[in-house]
């Protein structure tokens, strides 16, 4: 295993066994993030040690213990009867000691990180530091904002679950059910950040698709039976299988339909199709498995016009049944339009504006843009997708949405 | 030093067509160039930030409210006449330099490969207190 993936493998376990003896999350965080810096200069030079983990404790944990020293120290300073912390705290384990809770120390970590209590794009951050081994400057770096402000988030978040007052340890049986369905949903945020910003290597921009893989990679091996893990994970690499296909030479999106499918990864599809092929019998049908049943039809057809709509209807009915939102209901649209034409996606359309949720949202022009292209009204599609192009928020997507609707306008080229 | 250098559209002082009315090859050379503009900066180790704005139609103005809830206005915006559409922020080695870079991306490609010469407004960004006090 490379250096990096072995650190990032290695930082949460190490983090879970120090918060463990220590009882402070913070400080063990801070320590493991020292220890993993002194690696990162060592190992390259002297070579990884026998025990690389046993290493990284010894070496954190003699990190802590200067600063409980130090804190003691102060402590005695300040007050004449400060008591003394107990013996078996102050000495540093033996590096190669057995740990019998060992992997499960990611999964704790990752529920401590995914808390309710933390609002979504904190919960995020620290779970990319803690758990992901990220240092703040990447995660700065992949949300675009500072890396003083990304500081600031992830020392807030860390103070958050310090007050809330929930001890380090795996949710009770009757809490895990909630717990879990945050710990993927944070997953998928990962995952969808790095998936939807299309941004180029040039930018050094950390890749937080892959890492949203690996970790929900690691859930799957705690949880090798829960049907919507395994769904989640073939939700991701159905769709990061088409990520080299996705962009043109300047960063341009390009379409599903559009997509030269010979550069789709071969492998990641056949994973993914494996794996929810196995968790949809199993159940529970949850929004995972389907989404990625959904993907797994795009996926596996040959081109764009051998698509099996009528089954990714069905399967967006479903959806709907089970997880309703907005959203679905809009891609229902599309599917409704594709196997009974733009009629009955205009019936769906309209049922979701008498709602008026998503009034106003630049999907709704896209979708109305695309049904009134099937119903061949050209000046009405492009009129939609210039508007789509004004209200979105991602600079690619406006770029694309413009370059539709001057395509729609003037017609193609070569004409 | 670091600058701001603003994409600022004005209806007085721009005279090209709306992207709107280009041809798709004119929007693609428009693209092309802004993207390989900001690879060179970065590569030159320049490039902080580059963000295009999302338009002036969908913006929001919130103003505090004594007492009250803060007061939120959609517009009326459809009458603009100037807008900031986006922005770079470079670190360079001088106002030289930065002005140099603004002059390049004003050239930014139009209708039929012509220059579009889009007002670049360049602003120091004050980074640390003023050496003088």
């Amino acid at each position: 295993m490379p250096a990096d993936d072995l650190l990032r493998t290695l930082a949460p376990q190490v983090v879970g066994v120090l918060t463990r003896r220590f009882g402070d999350f913070d400080a063990a965080e801070d320590a493991v993030q020292e220890a993993l810096l002194a690696a990162a200069v060592q190992w390259p030079r002297e070579g990884v040690p026998d025990n690389p983990r046993g290493w990284l404790i010894q070496v954190a944990s003699r990190r802590m213990i200067e600063q409980v020293r130090a804190e003691q120290a102060r402590r005695r300073r300040e007050d004449r009867s400060a008591r003394e912390l107990p013996v078996d705290r102050w000495t540093a384990p033996a590096a190669d000691e057995a740990d019998p809770a060992g992997q499960d120390d990611t999964l704790t970590l990752l529920f401590l990180c995914c808390h309710p209590a933390l609002p979504p794009a904190a919960a995020v951050a620290l779970t990319l530091r803690s758990v992901g081994g990220l240092s703040t400057a990447e995660i700065a770096r992949a949300f675009l904002v500072p890396e003083a402000t990304m500081g600031q988030r992830i020392s807030r978040a860390k103070q958050r679950i310090k007050t809330s007052g929930v001890p380090l340890r795996m949710p009770l049986p009757a809490e895990w059910a909630d717990r879990l369905d945050a710990v993927l949903h944070v997953l998928y945020l990962i995952f969808n950040e790095g998936y939807s910003a299309a941004a180029g290597p040039e930018l050094q921009r950390v890749e937080l698709s892959g890492e949203a893989i690996r970790l929900t990679r690691a859930v799957r091996a705690l949880l090798p039976h829960d049907s919507e893990v395994a769904g989640l994970l073939a939700l991701m690499l159905l769709n990061h299988a088409r990520s080299a296909a996705r962009s043109g030479p300047h960063g341009e999106l390009i379409p599903l339909a559009e997509q030269d499918r010979s550069r789709w990864d071969a492998a990641a599809v056949a994973e993914g199709v494996a794996l929810v092929t196995a968790a949809l019998p199993r159940g529970p049908v949850g929004p995972y498995q389907l989404q990625a049943a959904i993907a797994a039809l795009h996926d596996e057809a040959p081109s764009a016009g051998e698509t099996d709509w009528p089954q990714i209807l069905a399967l967006y009915e479903v959806l709907e049944r089970v997880a309703a939102s907005p959203v679905v209901t809009l891609n229902r649209a599309v599917a409704a339009s594709m196997v009974h034409g733009p009629a009955a996606g205009f019936a769906v359309l309209a049922a979701l504006e008498a709602d008026g949720r998503l009034v106003g949202h630049h999907r709704v022009y896209v979708v109305r843009a695309h049904l009134l292209e099937l119903a061949g009204d050209r000046p009405g599609a492009v009129e939609n997708l210039r508007a789509a192009a004004a209200r979105t928020a991602s600079l690619p997507e406006r770029h694309h949405l413009t370059l539709r609707a001057a395509l729609l306008n003037n017609g193609p080229p070569d004409r | 030093m670091k600058y701001m250098l603003l994409m600022q559209f004005s209806e007085a002082t721009t005279d090209f067509t709306p992207i709107t009315e280009w041809t798709p090859q004119e929007i693609q050379a428009h693209i092309g160039f802004m993207g390989e503009t900001n690879a060179k900066l970065t590569e030159a180790g320049e490039l902080v930030d580059a963000q295009g704005l999302a338009m002036p139609a969908t913006a929001k103005i919130v103003r505090s409210h004594a007492g009250g809830a803060p007061l939120v206005t959609e517009g009326p915006f459809a009458e603009t006449k100037e807008f900031l559409a986006g922005w770079w922020i470079v670190d360079c080695d001088g106002p030289e330099r930065a002005v140099e870079i603004a002059a390049y991306v004003s050239a930014a490609p139009g209708p039929k490969g012509e220059p579009l010469n889009m007002p670049i407004e360049v602003r120091e960004v004050m980074s640390g207190p003023p050496t003088e006090l």
